[in-house]
C-alpha cells in the first residue's frame, strides 16, 4: 500500500520543527506502524538524509516507549493497543497519516518523535514504590489479599507509564498515571503502610513537574493502551483527601 | 518506559512545587461548586410560586427577607446566604482561573492534527460555559434583585418585576434567559459527576449511573428554570 506520512522533525531540544512530509511507496498491511517507520529510515539513511528518530524498545505493547501521537491521537487510533503493535491493516490506501510527538511542557522533545519523560521517573521516585527489607521472600500466600482489592490493584498495574493520558490530556494533566500507581499500591496490604505519604508526595512531583489539573474530561482512559479506568483518579482525590485532613496525619 | 536523559535527584532542575496543589484546587471546585447548586434547587423551587398568584410570589419573597426572625433581626439569614454564595463565587472562579493557567502552561503546543474529539463537549465548554453564567448573574442581579435594568424594578414587587421584564416584546430577554440556562445545564451536566469524581466519591461500577443521574438532575433544574420566563413571553402568565 501507499502511504504519506507527515512528521514532526526536530533537530534537538528546543530547536525549532515543522512538519514534512514523505511518501512510502511499499508499506505492507502487515507492518507494524514501527515498521513503517523503520523502511522510512532505510530509505532516508540510504539517500543520506537523518532519519527519524523515535522511542521503541519491546515493539510488543508493555514497556510504553513508542511515544507517538497518530492522526491526532496518541498511539493511533485503534483501541487498547500501542503504536508499536498497530497495524497498517487500519489505514487506507494512499492515506496521509500525521505523525507528532507527545505534547506537554512535562515532556520536552529530545528529537523528532522522542520525548524526555524522566518526569513520570521523578514522580514515581517521589513515592510510586514499596518499602520492603530485604531478606528470603516471603510465602506468597503469606498475605492475603481479597479477590476484589487484587483485580482492581491488577487492573491499575496495568499501567507501563507511556505517557499516552498526558498527550491526550487537554490540561496536560498525568492524573490517570498518578490515580494507576496509588490505586495499584494502595489496593494491595504491602502498599497501605505508605498510602497517605505516598499520594501526597506523588501529587507534588505531579504538580511541581508542570503537569496540569485533572478537569474529569475523560480524554485519557480513551487513549490509554492499557485502558486504565477513570476512577483511579477518584481513588487519587480521595485517598488525598484523606491524607490530608483528620488527625491520622502520618509524619 | 524508558527515560532517555536519566537524571539524578540532584541534576533535575529544581522546580518549585505549585500551591495550592492541583488536588486541592479540584476539591475547592467541588465544594463551592455543591453550594451554588444547592441554592440553585431552591432558587428554582421558589420561582414556581410564580403560578399560584401574584400574592403568592410575593409573600414569599417578603418572608425571604425575613427568615429567623423574630429569632434573628431581620435580613440576617438572607445576608447570611449572600455572603456564602459570593464566597462560593469567587472560590470557584479563582480555583479555575488558577487551574486554567496552570493547564495552558501544561500544554504549550497545540497537535497539527486536530484531536478526535475525546471527552463530552460539556466537559470541553466548562471554561466558557462558566464565563457565560457569571455573566448571566451580573445582568440577573441587576435585573431582579436591584431593579437597575428591570422596567418596572420596584423592590418588593417581584411578580410585577417578572412579568414586566419577560413581556412578549421583551423576547430577547427571555432568549438571553434561556441562553443562560442552556449554559448552566451543560456546566452542571458536567460539573456534577465531576465534583463527586473530585471529592473521590465515584467507583468503576456506579460512574454511568452517576452521569446519567447528573443529567437527568441538571435538564430538571433546567425545566423548573425556564418554565417562568417563558410562560410569560407566551402569555401563560401576566
Ligand atoms: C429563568 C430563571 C430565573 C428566574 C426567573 C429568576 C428569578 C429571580 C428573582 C425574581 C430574584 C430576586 C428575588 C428577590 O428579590 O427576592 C432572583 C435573585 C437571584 N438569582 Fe435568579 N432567577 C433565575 C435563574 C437564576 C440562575 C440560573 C442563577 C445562578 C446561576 C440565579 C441566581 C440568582 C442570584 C445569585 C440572585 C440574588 C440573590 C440575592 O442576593 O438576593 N438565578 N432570581
Ligand atoms: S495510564 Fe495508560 S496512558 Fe497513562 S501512562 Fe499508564 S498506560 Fe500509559
Ligand atoms: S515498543 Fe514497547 S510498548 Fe511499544
Amino acid at each position: 500500500m501507499r502511504l504519506t506520512l507527515k512528521i514532526w522533525r526536530q533537530e534537538a531540544p528546543g530547536a525549532t520543527g515543522r512538519m514534512v512530509g514523505y511518501q512510502v511507496d511499499d508499506a505492507d498491511e502487515d507492518m507494524s506502524f514501527l515498521e513503517l517507520l523503520d523502511v522510512l529510515n532505510e530509505k532516508l539513511i540510504l539517500s543520506g538524509d537523518e532519519p527519524v528518530a523515535f522511542d521503541h524498545d519491546c515493539r510488543e505493547g508493555i514497556c510504553g516507549s513508542c511515544a507517538m501521537v497518530i492522526n491526532g491521537e496518541p498511539h493511533g487510533p485503534q483501541k487498547a493497543t500501542t503504536a508499536c503493535q498497530l497495524h497498517l491493516r487500519h489505514f487506507r490506501d494512499g492515506e496521509t497519516i500525521v505523525v507528532e510527538p507527545w505534547r506537554a511542557a512535562a515532556f520536552p522533545v529530545v528529537k523528532d518523535l522522542v520525548t524526555d519523560r524522566s518526569a513520570f521517573d521523578r514522580v514515581i521516585a517521589a513515592g510510586g514504590y514499596i518499602s520492603a527489607p530485604t531478606g528470603a521472600a516471603p510465602d506468597a500466600h503469606a498475605t492475603p489479599v481479597p479477590k476484589a482489592n487484587a483485580d482492581r490493584a491488577f487492573t491499575a498495574a496495568a499501567c507501563i507509564g507511556c505517557g499516552a493520558c498526558v498527550a491526550a490530556c487537554p490540561n496536560g494533566s498525568a492524573s490517570l498515571f498518578l490515580g494507576a500507581k496509588i490505586t495499584h499500591l494502595g489496593e494491595l496490604p504491602q502498599g497501605r503502610p505508605e498510602q497517605d505519604d505516598r499520594v501526597v508526595r506523588m501529587v507534588e512531583q505531579h504538580d511541581a513537574e508542570g503537569f496540569g489539573g485533572c478537569t474529569n474530561t475523560g480524554a485519557c482512559t480513551v487513549s490509554c493502551p492499557k485502558e486504565i479506568p477513570l476512577d483511579v483518579i477518584s481513588q487519587l482525590n480521595r485517598d488525598y483527601l484523606h491524607a490530608t485532613t483528620g488527625s491520622r496525619r502520618s509524619a | 518506559m524508558v527515560s532517555l536523559v536519566p537524571r539524578t535527584n540532584g541534576d533535575a532542575p529544581t522546580r518549585r512545587t505549585p500551591r495550592p496543589s492541583s488536588v486541592q484546587l479540584k476539591y475547592v471546585m467541588a465544594v463551592s461548586g455543591a453550594v451554588m447548586f444547592l441554592y440553585l434547587v431552591a432558587h428554582m423551587v421558589g420561582n414556581l410560586k410564580i403560578f399560584f398568584g401574584a400574592e403568592s410570589l410575593d409573600l414569599y419573597a417578603a418572608w425571604l427577607r425575613v427568615v429567623g426572625a423574630p429569632a434573628l433581626p431581620e435580613q440576617t439569614v438572607l445576608w447570611l446566604v449572600r455572603v456564602v454564595l459570593l464566597a462560593a463565587v469567587v472560590g470557584h472562579i479563582v480555583a479555575a482561573t488558577i487551574l486554567a493557567r496552570r493547564a495552558s502552561r501544561a500544554r504549550p503546543v497545540k497537535y497539527a492534527h486536530r484531536s478526535r474529539v475525546a471527552g463530552s463537549y460539556a466537559a470541553r465548554t466548562m471554561r466558557w460555559g462558566g464565563v457565560i453564567v457569571a455573566l448571566f448573574i451580573v445582568y440577573h442581579i441587576l435585573d431582579l434583585t436591584t431593579g437597575t435594568l428591570n422596567p418596572n424594578g420596584v423592590y418588593g414587587e417581584v411578580y410585577a418585576n417578572l412579568v414586566a421584564d419577560f413581556a412578549p416584546q421583551r423576547w430577547y430577554v427571555t432568549a438571553f434567559y434561556v441562553v443562560s440556562i442552556l449554559a448552566l445545564t451543560l456546566h452542571l451536566r458536567h460539573g456534577l459527576w465531576s465534583a463527586l469524581q473530585s471529592l473521590g466519591r465515584t467507583r468503576g461500577g456506579n460512574l454511568a449511573a452517576l452521569r446519567a443521574t447528573a443529567n437527568v438532575v441538571a435538564i430538571a433544574l433546567a425545566a423548573g428554570f425556564l418554565v417562568v420566563p417563558l410562560s410569560i413571553t407566551f402569555g401563560l402568565v401576566s
